[in-house]
């Protein structure tokens, strides 16, 4: 059984909490972040090679989280397994305790560090939710019976702030038929957008967590406006962090306003940092 | 046509080092349309061998360089071809293979093969096909995203779609969207709230297609 699934049955407001896992096989400090959050969040995200990003196994450090008592949300991609890989992988989760999957269609491995990769792409995000579905009956994605059928809890993400929004839209409707049980979203910086968004969403009835990003300086607000897809952060909010006496301490102080205001319209968040989990349980405090 | 594109000289030049007497088979088709394989840039190579302190035996340029049994007859007759160490060939990746299966001769790349491409206008060619053995442009309003979407999504688009445009390509458009506008304009966008199912890749299999007659009933 999920415990994010439990609560968000229950209607109650869900916090998750992303985390990356390293690039090396320590983890201690992996592992101190993940007892931070600890009893703070319902579910830590573990990313599956993020931006392309080449770093441990995400199914590896879900169980690392579990093995600490905290229910993972384990990441997966289409981007580096073909279908026979992401089965096994889903059957290997699923037996290790690994109750909640986000399936993610993944970044291109230009974005990363190895730009030469062969993108996999056998299935996308709806194939691969499709997968977990039939998994979850007791059979791959052929047909063929298994010995022993998954127990997931699959979610998926959203772009909420783009155009055009109709094929979002619909690219959202495929993945609720394929099986999602919820969403996460790419940072959310503009609450009316992000309200205008939601009230579109609710034919739906399925929970949508926002993503909630850290952000600790002017500059790193710039940067991400530049360089990430579908980010973007208003020049109210950068100009707060450019005239504060102490930017990451504002930073913490907008993520708590933010996730203020998205209570009224969402039944959770999602908190992502860039490298500073730590901060999470402070932001947490202040709501 | 297959689109090709030059390989750098040096690397031409490191594959035959073993060999002095270059004889040059160029290609009348896509090649001499793409400009990598017609009758310049056989004559550019004569005289780089030379630079190089290669002897040019001579050129020749076949209609279409992927027919191993034109390449055979050619060969066949040419004494410039079969004084030569090694055969430098400016065509595709098929090409090639044909020059390779004409003769016992060892067969020196000069291109990279990029794509199936759509001529735009001359000397300009759009990559649209990948040959993937499994067509969906019926269902994807004549556009096809196994080749045109970077991540060759049959379910798109992707959360990297920002503004319409491509994540991979910031100055590419999302061909998502422009599946989606194109449907749209049909209003029939609603098509797309339907999975299309995982590709088939059980088709690109086949080493060898033989020509099958067309008749009224046995399509």
């Amino acid at each position: 059984m999920s415990k994010l699934s439990d609560a968000l049955k229950n209607k109650e407001f869900v916090i998750t909490a992303e985390l990356s896992p390293r690039k090396g096989t320590i983890v201690s400090n992996f592992i101190k972040t993940v007892n931070v959050l600890k009893d703070k969040v319902h579910a830590i995200n573990i990313t599956d090679n993020q931006r392309a990003v080449m770093r441990m196994s995400s199914l590896v450090a879900s169980y690392l989280v579990l093995r600490e008592g905290v229910e993972p949300v384990y990441q997966l991609t289409c981007r580096d397994r073909n279908r026979l890989a992401l089965q096994s992988d889903l059957i290997g989760a699923a037996a290790l305790g690994i109750r909640n999957v986000l399936a993610l269609t993944g970044d291109h491995p230009s974005a990363g560090d190895a730009p030469e990769a062969k993108p996999v792409f056998d299935l996308d995000a709806a194939t691969l939710l499709q997968t977990i579905t039939k998994l979850n009956a007791g059979f791959d994605l052929n047909g063929h019976p298994l010995k022993g059928a998954t127990d997931l809890f699959p979610g998926a993400a959203l772009t909420p702030q783009t155009e055009p929004l109709e094929p979002v839209l619909l690219a959202m409707e495929r993945k609720i038929q394929a099986g999602a049980k919820f969403f996460q979203t790419q940072p959310v910086f503009d609450i009316d957008a992000f309200a205008s968004f939601m009230s579109k969403t609710q034919q739906f009835r399925i929970p949508v967590m926002p993503g909630i990003l850290l952000l600790h300086s002017a500059e790193q607000a710039l940067n991400l406006n530049a360089h990430v897809p579908g980010i973007k952060i208003p020049d109210s909010l950068i100009k707060r962090l450019e005239t504060a006496a102490d930017p990451h301490r504002e930073g913490i102080e907008i993520a708590g306003e933010l996730i203020g205001k998205l209570r009224q319209v969402s039944q959770g968040v999602h908190i992502m940092t860039v490298g500073q989990e730590k901060d999470i349980s402070t932001v947490l405090e202040r709501i | 046509m297959i689109v090709t594109d030059n390989k750098p000289k040096k690397e031409v030049l490191e594959a035959m080092q073993d060999y002095h007497k270059i004889f040059i088979i160029g290609c009348g088709s896509c090649a001499a349309a793409s400009r990598t394989g017609g009758e310049d840039e056989c004559r550019i190579w004569v005289d780089d061998l030379k630079k190089n302190g290669k002897e040019a035996a001579g050129y020749f340029i076949p209609e279409e360089t992927c027919h191993v049994f034109l390449l055979k007859s050619m060969l066949r007759q040419s004494g410039a071809a079969a004084s030569s160490d090694a055969l430098l060939v400016l065509a595709c990746g098929a090409g090639v293979q044909a020059v390779s299966a004409a003769t016992d001769k060892p067969v020196v790349a000069g291109l990279n093969s990029m794509f199936l491409g759509t001529t735009y206008r001359a000397g300009e060619f759009l990559k649209y096909c990948s040959l993937c053995g499994s067509c969906v442009l019926s269902s994807t309003a004549g556009i096809c995203p196994v080749t045109r979407c970077p991540k060759g999504l049959l379910n798109g688009p992707c959360g990297g779609m920002v503004n319409g445009m491509c994540e991979v390509d910031a100055s590419m458009k999302c061909v998502w969207v422009e599946i989606y506008e194109r449907l749209k304009s049909r209003n029939k966008q609603k098509i797309l709230a339907t999975i299309n199912k995982p590709k088939s890749f059980g088709n690109v299999r086949h080493q060898k297609v033989e020509p099958k007659k067309l008749s009224k009933e046995g399509r």
